[in-house]
């Protein structure tokens, strides 16, 4: 040890070693671990190493859970589930508080764990995972005490299958089962197999407070074992992971009627403006892609400076990278530790490998990194254009991109320049600016002036493919709690629709003067592509033609739809003016509609046309007074969660009700600021398109509503399948509920399927249209001078 | 080897200063939440313990103004502070700790105490620190806190602490800052200049910048947070912007200016943070004396606790060290 007087000269931090003792202690007297079923734990049958991916060390062995063990703890699962949900929420909070608690009890020992298993920082685990693990039990223990009152006629989905990432093992840990318990379902989770043994400690916990057995299972094992759990017999999956496997997932639970959140990668955009606190947001990119080892899926990877100040921004920067300090993750003062285990790091050498070779730059700190272990140097790219293979894929390391933009259009274009949409940092001291470009980010977390701030009280999940759904405040409790569904309404099957000409079923009189129905696109009647069009018949006779619409169609209303983005930034107001005044002229024309809905053999014909022009009232009504809340977060933040619209959706109607089905879906639509693709019934499209002149007089922009008719599925296949449509609603029959899911895991767009239901009554309208029809984009905007 | 403060101010070059530069510090942006932030997890990224945390606090001995500046300061009051500089640990820590010398960086006291201080520490190498220009408020004439500054140096000082006027900085009237601080700073002459801008008055951190860069564009050889006498001392985040434009006025200029925390610094852990900071923002060399000043009254005794306990393995008693 060097003397006072050595020091003296070097000034150096020296060795601060995190003591580990307890936690070896722990690990050495279980040795092998089992799953935790049923409130204990299983013998661990074929078992695989734990490692320390800092020093190589085997830390415990774990069980590989199979098809069998998965199935076991479903079914424990499965028959706790009642008795949970039947507890008072206030004796749900008990046990919720209870595990908050002994959490808080054990926090240096399950940091410890956390550092020794994943190979974060103590620092990170200590002072960041475990305080929020606490901090998000604390919270929803407050959710399960007020339930009913927050969420009336809401109820526990069921069993609910868990999937979470190695990068928070504890804390994705507490996401997930602190609002699955609340809610008053069961949970089967599967941890990462690189990073099993905080969830096990976990385990230990519950069995420690007493919680009733089968509420909580926790099954380890591969992705061979998550695969069991997705195929089992639950309600939900909630995944967190890689969009690869978000896919996969979304496929395997299409048509199953599975509720299904996804919280996946990400390429975040990091926006520095000149205005900046340029040492501010060097900091930040510290906090943001420096972080956890970069191993974050909301990190901001891509940073946008602007040029004015890129040469002073990348000289601080640089000196901030040199000041990092790499190495043990249990020293105090390691601000970089190891990365998860071999296969990562091999993953990150050859992204960033391939960077260079692509014509990037790598800046890297110059650190000495310890002789074994899985380490890797924080760095970042320069010269790195937005073809380069790092500009496009999550490294999930430390390594960011460096590029510059000119104003703050090109900053937003960039930073909208992926498929993902998960988060997105913004650095300006002009609120005007950051608050403009927060609401144009498609991103679901935005954070001003800061970045990686996480509450339990806030939302957070992605937009695009960085997945749907929310965990974390009033937003992520919805998603584990479902209303009684709506009693399905059978629906006549159409048959296949016919081009041919139908001779010797003239619908009406020689007086006659045809009607054809084109298709709506861009606020202007368009022949079909295909230049077909069919017979739409009435108890046997053909009452008109309509347009027998194509791909082609559907891609030239979507590309319509997204000319009309205008719709989106109107407000409420704006957006209620239209649909009240859609709601005056169809009652002008309550008779003439009336009369063709009889015509086409619609069973109350006066009723739909009088609950279709009420629903225009309903939803004029909602347009402007749908919004947000102010989110109790930290000390001096502004928390927003704003709902906003997806952008483009497609919605294929249901066969019944043509009138009131396609108004039912179409209005809550657009009433957000949604531009939709509809396809009305298709064995009675014409009362959909005799809104066309309704539409027109009611001063709704040509393109906020685009209809094609023809064939259901064939045209939905094409939206599910485009990358450019964000979600889709659908109601029919399970064959293509199953295919609109399924299909729409190509850009994993937002998808509601659902069978036809009774729309004159209470399940035709309602606020659950209006959640379906937005995301939550929770923007952070610290104050304080 | 000698570890004590003198010959503080040798090792850099002094700073000149420059004609007033407005557009250096015009438009700088500062978010208050996240210096804050950085400030906050400074000392939860690095710590030093043993060996380590046991140098770096004899080293905030050797970068510490020991201060005495109250109305009741005797010139017995102050001799006792001088020998406490001159011998800042007891014979047995330093034994133990394995050093022959070491003294504080500076003894600190108001004018009419510089000619006891500077008589007390004779022979010491420790150089007497005074305040002046109307301290703490610095609401006198300028030709009065002028001559303070040369009857001050006339009795011996060899730094000068002085204030500046705040309604400048609240004013805006960064001509009349400079004039004042580039007057002060002639008339100290070959006393090292320490330029106080008393931060808790000026309450936003884009003044503090802007103060901390008319000071050292005025020729500060330092620039130093506070009197003592504010309603809010030293604190991390103002120390934080400080040190940012002290590397900025630094990047422009080459000259090296120092940096002095004062007020509300008590204990060990205080120390070890604004070194932490130190090293941090500006490395090594701003944890030597010639660049680092701790401005403490009190601190030195948690100091010498800690190095006991360091030392014995048993947890001291202030009774059994010599009071400052």
């Amino acid at each position: 040890m060097p003397s006072v007087t050595d020091i003296l000269e070097t000034m150096d931090y020296g060795p601060a070693p995190e003591a580990a003792g307890e936690v070896t202690t722990w690990l050495a007297a279980r040795g092998t671990f089992g799953h935790y079923i049923d409130g204990a734990f299983t013998g661990p049958g074929t078992a695989f190493e734990s490692l320390n991916p800092a020093t190589g060390e085997v830390l415990a062995r774990v069980a590989q859970g199979s098809a069998a063990d998965v199935a076991a703890a479903v079914k424990a699962a499965r028959a706790a589930q009642p008795g949970w949900a039947r507890l008072a929420g206030h004796e749900r909070a008990k046990w919720l508080y209870a595990l908050a608690r002994h959490v808080q009890k054990r926090e240096r020992f399950l940091a410890v764990l956390e550092t020794l298993d994943n190979g974060k920082p103590i620092r990170e685990s200590r002072d960041i995972d475990v305080p929020l693990v606490a901090r998000h039990f604390y919270h929803h223990a407050g959710w399960a005490e007020m339930l009913e009152e927050e969420f009336p006629g809401q109820g526990a989905i069921g069993v609910c299958g868990q999937i979470i990432p190695w990068n928070f093992p504890l804390l994705m840990l507490a996401w997930k089962i602190a609002p699955a318990l609340a809610a008053g379902n069961t949970v089967v989770l599967k941890p990462a197999e690189q990073t099993p043994l905080t969830a096990l400690a976990f385990a230990e916990i519950c069995a420690e407070i007493g919680l009733p057995k089968g509420v909580v299972n926790i099954v380890t094992g591969d992705g061979e074992t998550g695969a069991a759990l997705v195929a089992a017999e639950v309600d939900k999956i909630a995944f967190t992971g890689s969009t690869e496997i978000g896919r996969t997932i979304r496929k395997a639970t299409a048509g199953r009627a599975v509720k299904l959140t996804l919280e996946l990668g990400g390429k975040s955009p990091f926006v520095v403006f000149a205005d900046a606190d340029l040492d501010a947001a060097v900091e930040g990119v510290v906090d943001a892609i420096w972080f956890n080892q970069g191993q974050v899926c909301c990190a901001g990877s891509r940073i946008l400076v602007a040029e004015a100040v890129a040469g002073a921004f990348e000289k601080r920067l640089q000196a901030r990278l040199g000041k990092l300090r790499v190495g043990d993750p249990l020293d105090k003062s390691t601000d970089v530790g190891a990365i998860v285990d071999a296969v990562q790091l091999a993953r990150i050498r050859e992204l960033v490998a391939q960077g260079e070779a692509q014509g990037a730059t790598l800046h890297q700190a110059e650190a000495q990194l310890p002789a074994s272990g899985c380490f890797f140097a924080p760095g970042y790219f320069t010269n790195v254009a937005p073809a380069n293979v790092v500009s496009e894929v999550e490294i999930f390391g430390p390594v960011a991109t460096l590029t510059t933009f000119r104003t703050p259009d090109e900053a937003v274009a960039l930073a909208n320049n992926t498929r993902y949409g998960l988060a997105a940092s913004i650095w300006s001291e002009n609120i005007s600016l950051a608050l403009d470009v927060a609401a144009k980010v498609k991103a679901g977390v935005v954070w001003v002036n800061s970045t990686n701030v996480f509450d339990a009280g806030a939302g957070f999940g992605g937009y695009r493919e960085s997945g749907f759904g929310r965990e974390g405040g009033r937003e992520g409790m919805r998603d584990y709690l479902a209303a009684p569904r709506p009693k399905a309404q059978p629906e006549a099957e159409t048959g296949r629709l016919d081009a041919a000409p139908h001779p010797g079923t003239p619908a009406k009189g020689a007086a006659h003067i045809d009607r054809t129905a084109k298709l709506y696109i861009g606020g202007a009647q368009k022949r079909p592509d295909s230049g077909y069009s069919y017979a739409v018949l009435a108890k046997g006779r053909e009452i008109g033609l309509a347009g027998l619409g194509n791909r082609k169609d559907i891609r030239n209303a979507v590309e319509a739809a997204h000319k009309a983005a205008g719709w989106g930034g109107a407000t409420g107001h704006n957006r209620a003016q239209v649909l009240y005044y859609l709601a005056e002229n169809l009652s002008a024309r309550e008779r003439e509609f009336t009369d063709s809905l009889k015509a086409a053999g619609v069973a109350k014909p006066a009723l739909e046309v009088a609950c279709a022009i009420r629903r225009a009232f309903y939803y004029a009504a909602q347009a402007d007074k749908f919004d947000g809340a102010v989110h109790a977060t930290k000390t001096s933040n502004v928390t927003l969660a704003m709902p906003e619209p997806f952008g483009v959706m497609g919605i294929a109607c249901p066969d019944a009700a043509p009138l009131l089905g396609f108004l039912s879906l179409v209005l809550p639509a657009i009433a957000m600021g949604n531009r939709v693709v509809a396809l009305p019934a298709a064995s009675m499209p014409l009362a959909a398109t005799d809104l066309y002149q309704v539409f027109d007089t009611s001063d709704l922009p040509g393109g906020v509503v685009n209809i094609v008719t023809g064939t259901r599925d064939e045209l939905a296949l094409t939206l599910a399948r485009h990358d450019d449509v964000a979600a889709i609603w659908y109601c029919g029959g399970s064959a293509g509920r199953s295919m609109v899911e399924s299909e729409s895991a190509g850009n994993l767009k937002s998808t509601w399927t659902f069978a036809n239901r009774d729309w004159h009554g209470a399940d035709g309208q309602g606020r659950e249209f209006l959640l379906r029809a937005t995301q939550v984009k929770n923007i952070w905007v610290p104050y304080g001078e | 080897m000698q570890t004590d403060g003198s010959g503080s101010g040798t090792n850099s070059a002094r700073n000149a200063g420059v004609p007033l530069q407005v557009d250096w510090f015009d438009q700088i942006a500062v978010n208050t939440q996240a210096a804050e932030r950085r400030a906050a997890t400074l000392t939860t990224r690095r710590t030093v313990k043993k060996q380590w945390q046991a140098a770096w606090l004899v080293n905030a001995i050797r970068c510490m103004d020991l201060t005495t500046l109250a109305g009741d300061d005797t010139e017995d009051r102050v001799r006792r502070l001088c020998a406490k500089a001159a011998r800042p640990l007891a014979d047995p820590i330093m034994a133990g700790l394995g050093l022959e010398r070491l003294t504080t960086g500076a003894v600190c006291v108001y004018p009419t105490m510089v000619a006891a201080a500077a008589r007390a520490l004779r022979g010491t190498g420790i150089p007497v620190a005074s305040v002046a220009t109307g301290f703490p408020a610095g609401l006198m004439p300028l030709d009065l806190r002028l001559a303070e500054i040369r009857y001050a140096v006339n009795q011996g000082a060899d730094e000068i602490d002085i204030v500046i006027t705040r309604a400048h900085v609240l004013d805006g009237n960064w001509a009349a800052l400079h004039d004042e601080v580039a007057a002060m700073r002639e008339a100290c002459g070959a006393a090292h200049m320490k330029a106080i801008l008393a931060t808790g008055d000026l309450k936003t951190l884009r003044n503090v910048y802007k103060a901390s860069m008319v000071a050292m564009q005025a020729g500060a050889d330092f620039i130093k947070t506070s009197t003592g006498k504010e309603g809010v001392n030293a604190t991390l985040p103002v120390s934080l912007v400080m040190l940012r434009a002290l590397r900025d006025y630094g990047e422009r200029t080459g000259w090296r200016i120092g940096f002095k925390p004062a007020g509300g610094m008590k204990t060990a852990k205080d120390a070890l943070a604004w070194q932490i900071l130190m090293k941090e923002e500006l490395g090594n060399d701003w944890l030597r004396p010639d660049l680092f000043r701790l401005g403490a009254s009190s601190m030195l005794a948690d100091i010498e606790r800690q190095l006991d306990h360091h030392v014995t393995g048993r947890y001291a008693a202030s009774f059994r060290h010599a009071l400052a």
